[in-house]
């Protein structure tokens, strides 16, 4: 075997060197045939017949040449060899076609194997975990929620009983404050129950993970820290094992490093800095059977079992419970989402539509260097001609043209695998952080493999057609006729590339242009808010304070309050504890005051609340419709009151006031009178809000919050300021303000409110971009093709315009008439897109808002830019053709 | 080929110019030519030019090499000599080729079997 495949790469080898080989050669076989002939000579024979007799015995000095070099070369590389030399000639002999040819090859090659890399990364790749299939996360499903958080007990509950999973484990986030290392910083964090790593299949770099007696409520603080925090903080030293770090002024020993390997940016399974058994948590709610506690679940199948088994089986579990705890359980089921499905549903449809845009980008490009070679290809007819006149055949004809587009294709490949890796590297920067795994998006094997796929499939693609056409021609009539022999059917070959690519340009320009104009919807729908001039920053107290007396919480964030409010250029400061506008989710339960007490929680009205200050409405800019909203006496010794949205005071008091109407909340059974209806805050994200199931918003005034729930401010709550002149002056005088204080309090995760909701529309805008791009590549290309045809008619019928133009006819009419043949080939390409468009943006419904996805506006707009685009790439050839001289044509002919 | 020479069978001529190189050390085109001649008592017709082919398809698999030096008249030839690979391959082809011709002399004599 190694000695067949050393020969065949010295075969191969053997033909690069042909001439130098050739002639030593030649020297051997003459020193041969000397040899011989002297020995003949010694033998007696004459110097004729001894010459004679060594070329017998040689067996022809000619056939022997010709049996050793077609030993030497592969005797199929050859004429290839000559094909490609030959191709290199032709192409280099016209600069400007090749440069045309290979640039816009390799713009659609490119622009196909960045997005690739991207599907590749995010859709294509497995998960980096053992048997990614056997992993979904797991929800509970309420009346209200389809993907609730679990509550504690019966996550403990399920996994006992369950027979279809092989472990099943949950986590909360968490946001730990490291303290006593130099500067303070607020980690990512995460409690979780002790299984959650072998669940995932996740090793530990170093150490090992928690054990089941660590994950228990009271047992002694053990702590697994990512990679990042381990090289970041102890400069990936190996004796971390055992040493303390400080959590929320708690030492924690470390046991584990979690290889950074670890990654999924989105959904409940996020990387963090740091873990901690979910027995640490010291939140009340934890052992709690009604609490979410924003606790998520992820679980491993056993082997062959499929989801809806395994559905069935925690719709039995889920069942029993309810039926154990009616008052809580009731409704209550198990919701399983495979991990992939989970981390990738949403982005799915979006990058397919990409993808789809990205292709026909390719197919305009190959389109168009296909009409570019079938117009050159005239000017070879005879070329062509002359050789099958010489002998050579058809096959051989095609195959050389073959040849020269699998050569164009080639190094349009290169340079368009170049173009993909500058643009990724430009483009993961525009890239959305809510795209999952975008860590993983690279040039990996199969990007190069589908890179050379797509270069040869469309070198093919573009070189066979033309190919086909050319060879087909008659060599007398291309002889007779100096080259134009064939040149109807290439001209009707080319309209209909023409109409191809005006089609595809349309479909292009109409997503992209429903894009534009659904991104534009959202950007002005109102999101309850004013989210201008203001900036929210995440803050904890010194870990000292957590859980420590409630009244000095109190009053260091009251104090807290008036030092940012005392700033310069600062017109409202307000805590803010739970969600901020489209951001959190957090929820509680509550039935009307004067109602008795459902029987359970199924029964129970669900709101969101937010946990705020009196200034809250001043600093974010929401409306106030009647009543008020709280004020500084609204504090921990008065009556409890809250402060409803107008969807709220619509679902629960139609057609009457709801102030001075009372709610009692489950938590903790406390009766809440509502003094003041605000406007309603797009919390769920400017698209998606009116379709959320739970919308209805209540306001608390947080001093009022009971001191346990109060002991946990410490570790963070959101400050909301609102301000009056430039950003930096502020958050400057903010951050001075703060690093006057102790150095154990952090400022974390600051943000304008405009850059939030920027942020939840960075998905759309990225897409937009993306299509934007390819619509205008789109555009271009066609125009290209268009102006190119035209010109190439303009050129094939200069002596008919000569004679018409002798014959009486205007340059005016010259003008309509190249015109005319333009317009004709757009109106049917639009005419043809119109439908196309009409079928393939339905695919793009979920990707649009506010706008439908057969918009006439958009529709006719883009039809319009399309024909003047066209009407332009015609004026040229066709102003060419208008100035034509009609004796120079003639005298051509 | 006329009077009652054979051709050289097939597959045998590499076989032939291995054993060759291995009992004449280096030798050029021509001498292995004449030396396989000689050695078969003249019975076989060689045609030489079917020699270097098979000369070239043996150094492209590493079983030979070459080297331009001066014949025995002073004359400038090229001189192909066994490599190590090339003497392995002999031995195993030789045995190969013992084994065949055992074989098949078992058919053409089959009273000794009896």
């Amino acid at each position: 075997m190694m000695r067949k495949l050393r020969a065949l790469w010295r075969r191969v080898c053997g033909t690069v060197d042909a001439e130098a080989a050739d002639r030593e050669f030649a020297d051997e076989l003459e020193s041969h045939l000397a040899m011989h002939i002297e020995d003949n000579l010694r033998a007696g024979m004459s110097l004729q017949e001894a010459r004679r007799q060594a070329l017998i015995r040689l067996g022809g000095v000619e056939q022997t040449r010709q049996a050793y070099r077609e030993r030497r070369t592969l005797p199929w590389v050859e004429p290839l060899w000559q094909d490609v030399r030959f191709g290199m000639r032709m192409l280099r002999k016209s600069p400007a076609f090749t440069a045309i040819a290979v640039v816009t090859l390799a713009l659609g090659i490119g622009a196909n194997t960045a997005i690739f890399s991207i599907v590749n990364g995010v859709l294509l790749n497995p998960l980096p975990f053992p048997h990614p299939e056997q992993l979904v996360v797991l929800h509970e499903s309420k009346p209200n929620f389809e993907f609730g958080a679990i509550s504690y007990p019966n996550f403990q509950d399920w996994q006992k009983s369950n027979h279809t999973f092989s472990s099943m484990a949950v986590s909360r986030g968490y946001y730990f404050s490291l303290t006593g290392m130099g500067v303070a910083e607020q980690l990512d964090g995460q409690f979780m129950t002790s299984d959650f790593f072998e669940t995932l299949g996740v090793n530990p770099l170093l150490g090992r993970t928690f054990t089941q007696a660590e994950e228990q409520p009271g047992a002694g603080p053990v702590v697994l820290i990512s990679e990042g925090l381990w090289r970041r903080r102890f400069g990936g030293s190996p004796d971390v094992l055992g040493k303390g770090i400080s959590l929320e002024g708690k030492s924690y020993s470390i046991i584990g490093v979690i290889p950074a390997s670890f990654h999924l940016v989105a959904g409940p399974l996020r990387s963090r800095d740091v873990y901690v058994p979910m027995g640490q948590w010291r939140n009340p709610g934890l052992t709690e059977r009604a609490a979410g506690m924003g606790i998520r679940g992820v679980a491993r199948l056993k082997p062959g079992v499929s989801v809806e088994q395994a559905n069935a089986d925690m719709a039995r579990v889920t069942g029993n419970l309810a039926n154990a705890f009616p008052d809580v359980d009731k409704g209550i089921g198990a919701k399983l989402v495979p991990l992939k499905e989970q981390l990738v549903g949403d982005v799915r449809p979006f990058l397919l539509v990409l993808m789809a845009a990205v292709g026909f980008v390719l197919l305009i490009a190959c389109v168009n260097v296909a009409s570019l070679m079938l117009a050159r290809s005239t000017a070879r007819m005879r070329e062509f001609a002359l050789r099958t006149a010489l002998g050579a055949s058809r096959v051989r004809m095609i195959r050389q043209l073959l040849t020269e587009s699998l050569m164009l294709a080639t190094v349009a490949g290169g340079l368009g695998l170049m173009l993909a890796v500058w643009g990724t590297h430009a483009g993961l920067k525009l890239l959305p952080e809510a795209l999952p795994r975008g860590e993983e998006i690279g040039l990996d094997l199969r990007v190069l493999l589908f890179t050379m796929a797509t270069s040869l499939l469309a070198g093919i693609f573009f070189g066979l057609m033309p190919a086909f056409k050319t060879s087909q021609a008659d060599p007398n009539t291309a002889l007779k006729e100096g080259g134009r022999g064939a040149s109807g059917t290439r001209h009707r070959a080319q309209s209909v590339f023409v109409i191809a690519e005006i089609a595809i340009a349309l479909v292009l320009l109409i997503g992209a242009g429903l894009m534009v104009r659904s991104l534009k919807r959202l950007w002005s729908v109102d999101p309850g808010f004013n989210p201008r001039n203001v900036l929210t920053f995440g803050y904890t107290l010194p870990p000292s304070m957590i859980h420590g007396n409630p009244d000095a919480i109190r009053a260091a964030y009251r104090s807290f309050d008036d030092a940012l409010a005392a700033i310069p250029g600062v017109s409202a400061v307000s805590q803010s504890w739970g969600g901020l506008p489209m951001e959190g989710d957090d929820d509680t339960l509550f039935w009307l005051d004067g109602q008795p007490k459902p029987a359970n929680t199924d029964g129970m009205y669900g709101t969101l609340i937010y946990n705020v200050g009196p200034d809250y409405l001043k600093a974010m800019g929401i409306p106030l419709q009647r009543g008020r909203f709280f004020n500084a006496h609204d504090d921990e010794r008065s009556p409890l009151v809250g402060v409803i949205d107008d969807v709220f005071a619509e679902k629960y008091f139609p057609g009457q006031d709801p102030i001075g109407r009372r709610i009692v909340l489950d938590d903790r059974g406390r009766t809440m009178e509502i003094v003041g209806v605000v406007g309603h805050v797009k919390q769920w994200g400017l698209d998606a809000d009116d379709a959320h199931p739970l919308r209805v918003q209540l306001y608390m005034a947080w001093m009022q919050s009971p001191d346990d729930f109060v002991g946990l401010a410490p570790s963070g709550v959101n400050a909301v300021v609102r301000y009056t002149g430039s950003l930096t002056s502020v958050s400057d005088a903010i951050r001075h303000n703060i690093e006057q204080g102790s150095h154990q309090q952090i400022v974390y995760d600051a943000h304008t409110m405009e850059s939030a909701i920027a942020d939840s529309l960075a998905e759309r805008r990225f897409a937009m971009v993306l299509l934007g791009v390819f619509a205008a590549l789109a555009l271009l290309l066609a125009s290209v093709g268009i102006y190119g045809v035209i010109a190439y008619l303009v050129g094939q019928r200069t002596q008919e315009i000569g004679i018409r133009m002798a014959l009486g006819a205007q340059r005016m009419d010259v003008l309509r008439l190249m015109l005319w043949e333009g317009m004709r080939l757009a109106l049917m390409g639009v005419a043809i897109g119109v439908v196309a468009a009409l079928a393939l943006t339905r695919l793009m419904t979920k990707m649009i808002y506010g706008v439908s996805a057969t918009d006439p506006l958009t529709f006719s707009g883009v039809a319009m830019v399309l024909m003047l685009a066209a009407i332009a790439a015609c004026y040229f050839p066709a102003l060419k053709a208008a100035r034509v001289d009609p004796i120079q044509a003639l005298r051509s002919e | 080929m006329g009077g009652n020479k054979a051709d050289v069978w097939q597959g045998t001529l590499a076989l032939m110019v291995l054993k060759t190189l291995e009992s004449m050390g280096s030798l050029h085109g021509y001498g292995i030519a004449r030396r396989i001649e000689q050695t078969s008592g003249d019975v076989l017709s060689l045609n030489y030019g079917t020699l270097y082919p098979a000369l070239l398809k043996l150094e492209q698999e590493g079983a030979i090499s070459s080297e331009w030096g001066a014949s025995e008249n002073n004359r400038k030839a090229k001189f192909y000599s066994l490599t190590r690979a090339g003497r392995k391959q002999l031995q195993r082809e030789a045995r190969d080729w013992e084994q065949a011709t055992e074989i098949v002399a078992r058919f053409f004599s089959p009273a000794k079997e009896a």
